[in-house]
């Protein structure tokens, strides 16, 4: 784990989320429009430290969106403006003293389509550690093992380290990304459809990593896959419409959901 | 085969026999229109090279091409043309080191930067593309005023007080500067192109762990941009090795003893030469082998800068290929 490790938050977490460990992520009265289109209504919720939290919903319900809040991914985009509130560790994300790089640094992200740069496996990984001016070779070279042999990749590769990572195949280069991301030790990462493009063999190793990595860090996964959500999550919220219609844990929310809407949807019935 | 008569007959029809092949005029006619234009397009070109190579190559020597003009530039026996080789080299060579970091950060800022549909960015590209439609004489003409007389002028005002006339006059400088000018579009929009090719995923992964926007750009999104880039570059050299317009007022010299020492003398040029040539000589015909020569060896010449830079395209891609 990261040496800057958060100080331990005791704001007591969301009703909906009662029992939850302790809240890392705060969104509180959260609105997000695209220029007058509005994608998010009114969210509230507090996601956990060290869990996993998947974010389900129909294709458009926002839940991409608000996970590109998290790391403020949505500052590229035109057009947007936010009302409300996003803490990590208690501190507003998007206030004007966060330097938004610092907060990269921290908090990770996984793509739906696997994005590794034309560079070597060995650089891809490293990429992070040289932005932070780490270029010794002995501290790179432990560094890239460690974070490939955490993205469960490091016995495919070790004897190729230094050719194209676009020459691996496409679940070795969504592996390849979260060892890069996992690389710079973020305490959050998030995970915009990690698996979607990926065979089941590829997406049931890519799970076995999520179980794995939920023990150091905090993960927050948008999936389109209920099953999965079901399999790999700890908390599920579901999104409609740009509302957040329920937020629970998953046991909950598959078994016993509480509205209509959630019932309907995790059992097939729409979206 | 059921009794019923009237499924039995469409039965019967769907048995007909595939009507016979015929022959297909209309497909015929597009493929000789197509290409007849073609195999015109490939004669004329065929004719106008072997024309001059016909004619050229006989009169092309060692001491043609490596001595400069000494008593007679219009007798191909005894004319030479390395300072216009020399000339020509110098500013295409010269324009492209202007050209190209103009032309990337332009383009640079056009994608990574400028809001796409903001109005000021509209215009940008509207005069870029204006630009390039723009005649070259205008070119030169701008050239004349702006970098001969404006900028030269200037810099002789302010750092030859006494009167002499360093920069301010027509200089191998200034022609490469106004040549520059004229081909930032090409490079401008090439490189356009090439950044955005570019997936946006890369950009963001990138600004994902961390980066900043400028270490996105130099680190991600200009190396993928290099071959783009020299592409640019191969259309500007094309486009400016045989330009012979904007050079006019801003640097090209009738003739010249000899080869240009510094950025600030004027250059003779193989297109101008040409120009001369054919309209300034006493004798036509004890020219023509000469002028048939010259033109040769310009389009050696462009051919050539054109294999070089396509030579350090493939090398820089093969490069990029390789990985760090």
């Amino acid at each position: 784990m990261a040496e800057t490790t958060l100080p331990k938050v005791t704001v007591a977490p969301t009703a909906q989320a009662a029992g939850s460990p302790l809240t890392l992520i705060e969104v509180q009265n959260l609105s997000l429009f695209y220029g007058a289109a509005q994608a998010l209504k009114n969210i509230s919720l507090g996601i956990g430290e060290r869990v996993v939290t998947a974010l389900i919903g129909p294709s458009g319900c926002g839940k991409s969106t608000l996970l590109r809040c998290f790391n403020r991914m949505n500052d590229l985009i035109d057009n947007v403006r936010i009302q409300g509130t996003v803490k990590i560790a208690e501190q507003d994300i998007n206030s004007r003293d966060v330097d938004v790089i610092e907060l990269r640094k921290r908090v990770g992200m996984v793509f739906q389509k696997s994005n590794p740069f034309p560079k070597s496996i060995y650089e891809n990984v490293a990429y992070g550690l040289r932005l932070q001016g780490i270029n010794r070779a002995s501290e790179l070279d432990a560094a890239v093992e460690e974070s490939l042999r955490q993205a469960a990749l490091w016995e495919e590769v070790k004897d190729r380290l230094h050719t194209s990572g676009l020459g691996l195949s496409g679940g070795q280069q969504q592996r390849l990304c979260i060892a890069r991301a996992i690389a710079i030790k973020p305490e959050i990462i998030l995970m915009d459809e990690p698996a979607s493009a990926l065979d089941p063999i590829a997406t049931t190793r890519v799970e076995e990593l999520i179980l794995d990595l939920k023990k150091d860090y905090t993960i927050v996964i948008v999936t389109h896959n209920m099953q999965q959500a079901a399999r790999i999550s700890d908390f599920t919220a579901f999104f409609y419409l740009g509302e957040l219609i329920e937020y629970g844990t998953t046991a909950k929310i598959f078994t016993n959901p509480s509205k209509k809407q959630t019932e309907d949807y995790v059992t097939g019935r729409f979206g | 085969m059921t009794a019923a008569t009237p499924s039995s007959g469409i039965l019967e029809q769907k048995r007909k026999r595939f009507r016979a092949a015929q022959i297909d005029w209309a497909s015929l006619l597009g493929t000789g229109a197509t290409g007849f234009a073609t195999i015109l397009i490939v004669a004329i070109l065929a004719v106008i090279l072997g024309n001059i190579a016909i004619n050229g190559v006989p009169y092309i020597s060692w001491r043609f091409v490596s001595t400069g003009t000494a008593t007679d530039m219009f007798d191909v026996n005894k004319a030479g043309i390395l300072p216009m080789i020399f000339g020509t080299t110098a500013r295409v060579i010269l324009m492209t080191i202007f050209v190209l970091p103009m032309g990337v950060l332009t383009a640079i800022y056009l994608t990574e930067y400028a809001r796409i549909h903001s109005p000021f960015t509209r215009v940008i590209r509207g005069a870029v593309n204006n630009l390039a439609g723009v005649p070259s004489i205008v070119f030169g003409l701008f050239g004349a005023g702006f970098f001969v007389r404006f900028i030269g002028g200037g810099m002789d005002s302010a750092f030859h007080p006494a009167g002499a006339t360093v920069w301010g006059q027509p200089a191998l400088l200034w022609a490469s500067a106004t040549l520059a000018v004229m081909t930032l579009p090409v490079v401008i929009i090439a490189t356009e192109e090439s950044l955005k090719a570019i997936p946006q995923g890369l950009r963001e992964a990138s600004l994902a762990l961390g980066a900043s926007k400028l270490e996105t750009i130099i680190k991600v999104v200009l190396p993928q941009a290099v071959p783009g880039i020299m592409t640019g570059a191969i259309l500007a050299i094309s486009r400016a090795a045989g330009e012979v317009a904007p050079i006019l007022f801003t640097g090209a010299a009738y003739y010249m003893a000899d080869l240009p020492k510094s950025l600030h003398d004027q250059f003779m040029d193989l297109g101008y030469h040409v120009f001369i040539l054919s309209t300034q000589s006493p004798n036509v015909d004890k020219t023509r082998p000469l002028l048939y020569a010259t033109v040769l060896v310009l389009l050696c010449l462009t051919f050539i800068l054109n294999i070089v830079a396509i030579f350090v395209r493939a090398n820089m891609r093969k490069k990029a290929r390789m990985l760090h």
